[in-house]
């Protein structure tokens, strides 16, 4: 094998010597020393409270959807922090590059850091933070107990968590691949980058869609499989809806993305020659591959925000969503059109006119449905009573931002006008138009939304609507100006510019971004207030917002039950039609209620995937076999465990329908 | 089935062995189903091997179309005798999933053998192939 011969491995370490530690430069030590530091405030808060065995029990082993879902969007927020940060020193770096400087980041140093942004920002931000959402409301909307699979559920999300940590460790142990966020070969292969960088983008991103696809074809079950009685499928919320089409499209796109970093990993770990630009291998065929998933990864994540979105407008105007079933064909219809747009992000690689044309026509046609769904929530508001509470808000700023990003979106869907702002900063500012305006917004809007759902108290609004106003204008002054400089031809991923008069352009995005910056803080303050104010913001209705759909029906926040009796559905807006029809709740003739058991065994599998991962970045080939026995022999193991369910007794079951019934009466 | 309920959902499962009306249940072979499939499984691996291994066609093309499509054959065996798909099985979902799943294939398979091939005619040419360039989109 070629790889060994340049670098020289132990048999104990593989590749990993201390050389690898980067203790010679100060940024990163720097920033160790306060992840060290927060690392041991946070574990000595922890062991002061007292707080593992109920960390342990409740949270890391549970089996409760809801607590998933909760636990995806905790890591949602904290990669956002890791990924802002990156995004933050770009701006500083483009920012100060000007005038013969360098800025502040080596040229090594700097393509990590634009790597890492792209990665983290979708993977380990976007997709938890919808797959999240997924997880916490599609259940409770469809009026099931659980997801199918509940154990299943839980290694998902600790598969996920697995990539997150071996994509942080790249951090402090070695480097991070330098390629861009899609490590388009050949620049991604083992002659152009030796190191460990590539392996960790492998591996992380290996582990993760590991779990990815096993918590979409989850939750399609569960959408087929588990909707209460009376729930048909065009009587299903749109929010299920987009959540059963967004995990279509994972079940179907993410294979394709986990069988190309295998043959990626085979050129760059037994020289096999896929993508490799000589001895027949064919680098194009990578970036074809890569957006056949890539594509439809882009509509997995709008889906379920333009689901949020959908509920939030019918919420807050009062009023049943304008156009139900073409809001439902829309979303079929995106599904599908979503794979055959693919080449659009590949115009410029050098097929003719006939097949870009034809990616350019479909590209453009993929906006139609789109176009409609964003009339159906015109039309939702027109003459309803509008309440512009914080989830409004960030509704109506995304369909006035987002419409620019599809407008700019089509333009780019011109071959002959990709020609011109392919790659360039245009492009960038285009997709953070849609992500952030669509992905980001609707993710806001729903945590605005369910949080008095998950928690029993609502969010403090002022802290919200601070934060809501920073996002939006920051989103617009960081990004308006890469809409100028991409039409003047700069181009992305640049470290140093030798025009002076493109500076004030950087200079006003990274004011931008400082405002983004204040959008997040006040975030996090807004979650701290109210926590701090949680008695004055109590939902004791388990309706707070005047809902439509069931999760709205059960107690803030659900029993772990979600429903005493399964609800039994007549009309699309179930909860609204159970309301106007004066539905009574059962108060009596409650019965055990049969659960599925926690378990530590996905913490397990997942741990070991983990160490397995890190042993092939370093080329620690003992370790990778012993874990990998470990991983698949425990898996197996796990099977013959047949304790894994439970009965809530019923006098458990009358006692929290009871405290609930009191709730609900103290406050008539 | 809900996971609540696993209890109650195979006592169900249980009882509804006997009758075969539920549309969502999954579907079962018997062992004369199984024997047919296995039977011409065996059958359409056979002919290939036979064709490839004693040649009894001379043009290789007519041999490699046989031999693929038994193959196709071969995949309409396995879903119908041991994967049990049939249109009224789960529903209809499983139809729909397989016929969603073909689709996908098929464009994923055709676009990317179509572009590639677009790509590679509109290569710079080596110097040994200069003079016969295909340009298959030059109309």
């Amino acid at each position: 094998m070629a790889i060994e011969q340049h670098i020289p491995t132990t048999f104990l370490f593989g590749r990993l010597t201390w050389e690898a530690f980067p203790i010679h430069e100060p940024i990163l030590v720097a920033t160790f020393a306060g992840v060290v530091l927060g690392g041991l405030a946070l574990l000595g808060a922890i062991t002061y409270f007292r707080l593992w065995g109920f960390l342990w029990k409740e949270w890391f082993t549970s089996v409760d959807h809801k607590k998933i879902g909760i636990m995806y969007i905790v890591l949602g927020i904290v990669m956002l922090l890791r990924g802002f940060a990156d995004a933050v020193m770009m701006r500083l770096q483009q920012a100060l590059a000007f005038n013969g400087s360098e800025g502040y980041l080596p040229a090594h140093h700097y393509d990590q850091v634009f790597t890492a942004h792209g990665v983290i920002m979708i993977f380990f931000v976007a997709m938890p933070l919808v797959t999240g959402f997924m997880n916490f409301v599609m259940p409770l909307q469809i009026g099931a107990r659980d997801v199918a699979f509940p154990f299943l559920n839980n290694f998902s999300f600790w598969m996920t968590v697995g990539g997150a940590v071996i994509t942080m460790v790249s951090l402090f142990v070695g480097e991070y691949a330098q390629t861009g966020w899609l490590a388009y070969p050949p620049l991604s292969g083992i002659a152009n980058s030796p190191y460990v960088g590539v392996d960790y983008y492998i591996w992380g991103l290996q582990v993760a869609g590991v779990g990815t696809t096993l918590s979409g074809i989850n939750l399609i079950v569960t959408i087929i499989k588990m909707r209460c009685p009376g729930m048909t499928m065009m009587r299903m919320p749109i929010f299920t809806w987009t959540a059963l089409c967004s995990n279509i499209l994972i079940v179907a796109a993410f294979p394709v993305f986990t069988a190309l970093l295998v043959l990626l990993a085979l050129d760059r770990y037994v020289g096999t020659n896929f993508f490799t630009a000589d001895n027949g291998g064919n680098p194009m065929m990578y970036v074809n591959l890569v957006w056949i998933w890539g594509h439809p990864e882009v509509y997995i994540l709008i889906l379920p925000a333009f689901g949020i979105f959908s509920e939030v407008t019918s919420t807050f105007s009062g009023k049943r969503l304008f156009g139900y079933s073409s809001m439902v064909y829309a979303t079929v219809c995106i599904t599908v059109l979503s794979y055959i747009v693919w080449l659009h992000h590949f115009f410029t690689m050098g097929s003719g006119a006939s097949v870009n044309s034809f990616f350019g026509i479909t590209t453009m046609i993929i906006s139609i449905p789109t176009g409609a769904k964003l009339f159906n929530w015109l039309f939702t508001m027109f003459r309803g009573r509008i309440r512009y509470e914080p989830p409004m808000m960030w509704t109506v700023a995304f369909m006035l931002t987002f419409t620019i990003g599809g407008m700019t979106g089509v333009l780019l869907a011109v071959p002959p006008a990709d020609f011109v702002l392919h790659n360039s900063l245009f492009l960038i500012a285009h997709f953070h138009n849609v992500i952030i305006g669509g992905v980001v917004f609707g993710l806001f809007a729903g945590i605005q939304f369910w949080f008095p759902k998950a928690f029993g108290f609502k969010l403090e609004p002022f802290w919200g609507k601070v934060s809501f106003w920073c996002w939006l204008t920051g989103y617009w002054l960081a990004f308006t100006p890469l809409y100028v400089l991409g039409l003047m031809g700069v181009t992305r991923r640049m470290r140093v510019f030798d025009d002076p008069s493109l500076q004030i352009w950087f200079l006003i995005a990274a004011i931008g971004a400082g405002v983004i910056a204040c959008g997040i803080a006040a975030f996090l303050i807004q979650i701290g207030v109210s926590i701090l104010r949680r008695d004055q913001l109590r939902d004791t209705t388990g309706d707070p917002w005047d809902g439509r759909t069931l999760e709205w029906a059960t107690s803030s926040p659900p029993p772990a039950y979600n429903f005493a009796f399964t609800p039994v559905v007549r009309e699309i807006d179930a909860w609204w039609d159970m309301k106007s029809a004066g539905y009574v709740r059962p108060t009596s003739g409650f019965i055990p209620i049969h659960m599925p058991k926690n378990t530590p065994a996905g913490m397990i599998l997942a741990g070991l995937a983990v160490v397995c991962g890190l042993a092939l970045v370093w080329y620690i080939w003992w370790l990778a076999a012993l874990s990998f026995l470990g991983l698949i022999g425990y898996a197996i193991w796990h099977t013959f465990n047949y304790n894994r369910d439970y009965h809530i007794p019923a006098t458990q079951v009358t006692a929290t329908e009871d405290a609930r019934g009191q709730l609900l009466a103290g406050r008539a | 089935m809900s996971a609540g309920h696993p209890e109650a959902a195979h006592g169900a499962h249980e009882a509804r062995h006997g009758a075969h009306h539920d549309p969502h249940e999954a579907p079962h072979g018997t062992y004369e189903s199984y024997t047919r499939g296995f039977v011409l499984s065996v059958i359409l691996t056979a002919i290939p091997f036979i064709l490839v291994m004693f040649r009894p066609i001379d043009s290789a093309g007519y041999t490699a179309a046989i031999v693929l499509a038994c193959a196709l054959i071969q995949i309409l065996v396995h879903m119908i005798y041991f994967l049990h798909m049939s249109p009224k099985a789960e529903g209809g979902w499983l139809l729909l999933s397989t016929v969603f799943t073909i689709v996908l294939v098929v464009i994923a398979l055709a676009g990317s053998l179509w572009i590639v091939y677009h790509l590679n005619s509109n290569m710079m040419p080596s110097m040994g192939e200069m003079p016969n360039i295909e340009r298959p989109y030059d109309e």
